[in-house]
């Protein structure tokens, strides 16, 4: 997802010369090729988030585009109060770019397994949230979000995940929910790089002769609510599934619109529970310890038909 | 008349002299003593503290016009301690942003005109502020724009001392420093008092100029009351844009100044004049006027 989002903020870099992109000196590797064609146009802000961040509210009354780049928590907790007035209040044009969304750095600890910046970003009026499943969402988010005015959060994951989408995402229109199998059993939803599990649970309950819808939502906020609604009235039970906690995040957005219209739909969230990792491990081992993955995803779809 | 601003004008002949730094500054006192009162609010103490910085900048140094607040090439101010933004609103409308009348109106329910000092809807205000530790990063990054963009305008940050307790100052300074913002001029307001006790009682920051020294920047220190020191320090910092290096006026100021018994007393921080001790101010800024 992050060579997508380089690759495409490179090439609209090139035709916007307003756009800049501060990193919190990380991203070696991913920035490079910017770094070599556009020098003057990213800075580096050292390890000093706080600073990062309202410098980039400064910068974006200069008539700005302003990126924001730095991974799991850093770009978003430790700045969070810089992000809400500096940037959200004044209306700066500032995307926060998250590298490393849930648990892309497992190994790392907790520290950096960013698992509640959906719903501390979701919570901040006027907060645009991005969070897109594959790499063909992220061009397809990126694009929108580099011409759309306005403070934006985008939360990757990390290099070399594997395509979900067999092309391009073309003609995505914001924040539009993306539907990438049709089902009657039962409704899987995700946001982020989660989707590849949401696809292989609905692979293996095709297997059993369970069909599931399987839906994702590169737009956290705002909701595609529309498609939310005709979920809700279509299916008896759905599933939300998000590498992140449980709590106040995507599953939670849902949530929020399934009871207050009554809708009678059950639904499930599956997420990190209300606790801390305390194992590491790489993003899919994590994922099955903390029954997110694909097997437990199914697994739990399974119960539910059957309770 | 009994409207708000001819009680704050009575007695000057005429429309008071605003281009005068001194004049300027009795007006901000007396319109924050005037403010504070009616809305009950808080922070008297460090609007007398910071009125001679406010006054010399909107008479002697700033590029700005309100007939057209919003023009490209004037230059930026941030009120980072924006518990004193009674002083820039007072400025403000008494250089004639917005009508001074609209200042009784401050922390009033719905008013625009909060305690902390706000942008939304308040002309010639760049940035709201409120939150301690914010205005000097911002000011970074106009800065910085600003040097991309080859413009000459310059940014102007007033901060607290007791602001500089967080750790986000020091990064900026670190920042600024480091991009060679030679248009981005610092001034605290140092009256050596924060909330509970002195500053010297809580984090101390001495040897407070050397350390901006140290962090690359240009530093100098000069009495916060003096309308000519501050003015010629001013004109030294903007001198200096050529060094490359930010420049931090360190004002000493006292806390309450102008009001013998709110001056190096904490009580004001945060204590409303009202009543006898309204009265009692109000005579003595009478005493004071130009």
């Amino acid at each position: 997802m992050r060579d997508a989002f380089a690759r495409v903020l490179e090439e609209e870099m090139e035709q916007n010369k307003r756009i800049v992109l501060i990193t919190g000196d990380l991203g070696f590797g991913v920035l490079r090729a910017i770094h070599r064609r556009f020098p003057d146009r990213l800075i580096n802000a050292g390890i000093a988030e706080q600073g990062m961040v309202s410098m980039a509210a400064g910068l974006a009354a200069t008539g700005r585009t302003v990126l924001v780049y730095s991974i799991g928590n850093f770009p978003t907790l430790r700045p969070l109060e810089q992000i809400r007035n500096d940037c959200v209040y004044h209306g700066a044009d500032v995307k926060i770019v998250c590298v490393g969304g849930g648990f892309v750095y497992g190994s790392l600890g907790m520290s950096h397994h960013a698992t509640e910046d959906m719903a501390i970003m979701r919570a901040i009026p006027e907060m645009i949230c991005y969070t897109p499943g594959d790499p063909a969402e992220t061009e397809a988010v990126t694009r929108d979000m580099l011409w759309r005015k306005g403070t934006c959060y985008l939360r990757l994951g990390r290099g070399g995940e594997p395509a979900v989408h067999a092309g391009p995402v073309r003609g995505w229109a914001f924040p539009k929910a993306i539907t990438l199998r049709g089902g009657k059993d039962i409704a899987i939803l995700s946001a982020g790089g989660i989707l590849t599990q949401a696809v292989d649970a609905a692979d293996r309950l095709a297997a059993k002769g369970i069909s599931a819808q399987v839906v994702s939502f590169p737009c956290l906020k705002p909701l595609d609510t529309e498609t939310v609604l005709e979920l809700l009235r279509s299916f008896r039970i759905i599933m939300t599934v998000e590498e992140h906690t449980v709590i106040g995040g995507f599953g939670g957005a849902i949530c929020e619109i399934a009871a207050e219209t009554g809708s009678g739909c059950r639904v499930k969230r599956i997420g990190l529970e209300d606790c801390f990792t305390t194992v590491v491990g790489d993003r899919q081992y994590l994922r099955e310890i903390y029954g997110m993955d694909g097997e437990a995803i199914a697994a739990k779809a399974e119960a539910l038909l059957n309770e | 008349m009994n409207s708000y601003e001819a009680l704050v004008h009575s007695g000057f002949d005429g429309k008071p002299d605003v281009r005068d730094p001194k004049t300027l500054a009795w007006l901000i006192r007396r319109n924050g003593l005037e403010m504070t009162h009616i809305s009950r609010g808080s922070h008297i103490g460090s609007v007398l503290s910071v009125a001679e910085i406010i006054a010399v900048l909107y008479t002697s140094v700033l590029n700005v016009d309100p007939k057209n607040p919003k023009k490209p090439d004037r230059d930026r101010l941030i009120l980072s301690k924006g518990h004193a933004g009674s002083a820039v609103y007072a400025a403000l409308a008494e250089t004639g942003f917005f009508p001074v009348e609209q200042l009784k109106t401050h922390y009033a329910n719905g008013s625009i005109l909060s305690g902390h000092v706000s942008h939304k809807g308040v002309p010639g205000v760049e940035v709201s502020t409120g939150a301690l530790g914010h205005g000097l990063g911002i000011g970074v990054g106009m800065a910085l724009g600003a040097k991309m963009d080859g413009a000459t305008w310059r940014t102007y940050v007033v901060l607290g001392d007791g602001e500089c307790d967080e750790g986000s100052v020091w990064e900026s300074a670190l920042q600024a420093a480091q991009y060679r913002l030679g248009r981005l001029i610092a001034v605290v307001d140092y009256n050596h008092m924060q909330s509970l006790t002195t500053v010297e009682n809580t984090l101390r920051l001495e040897p407070f100029e050397q350390k901006w020294k140290d962090f690359g920047w240009n530093a100098e220190s000069v009495d916060g009351h003096d309308t000519d020191a501050l003015k010629a320090a001013f004109e030294r910092a903007q001198a200096n844009a050529g060094t490359g290096k930010p420049s931090v006026i360190l004002a000493h100021t006292i806390k309450g100044k102008g009001v013998s018994f709110m001056e190096n007393n904490i009580l004001w921080h945060y204590r409303t004049p009202q009543g006898e001790e309204y009265d009692a101010a109000l005579k003595e800024l009478e005493a004071q006027r130009p």
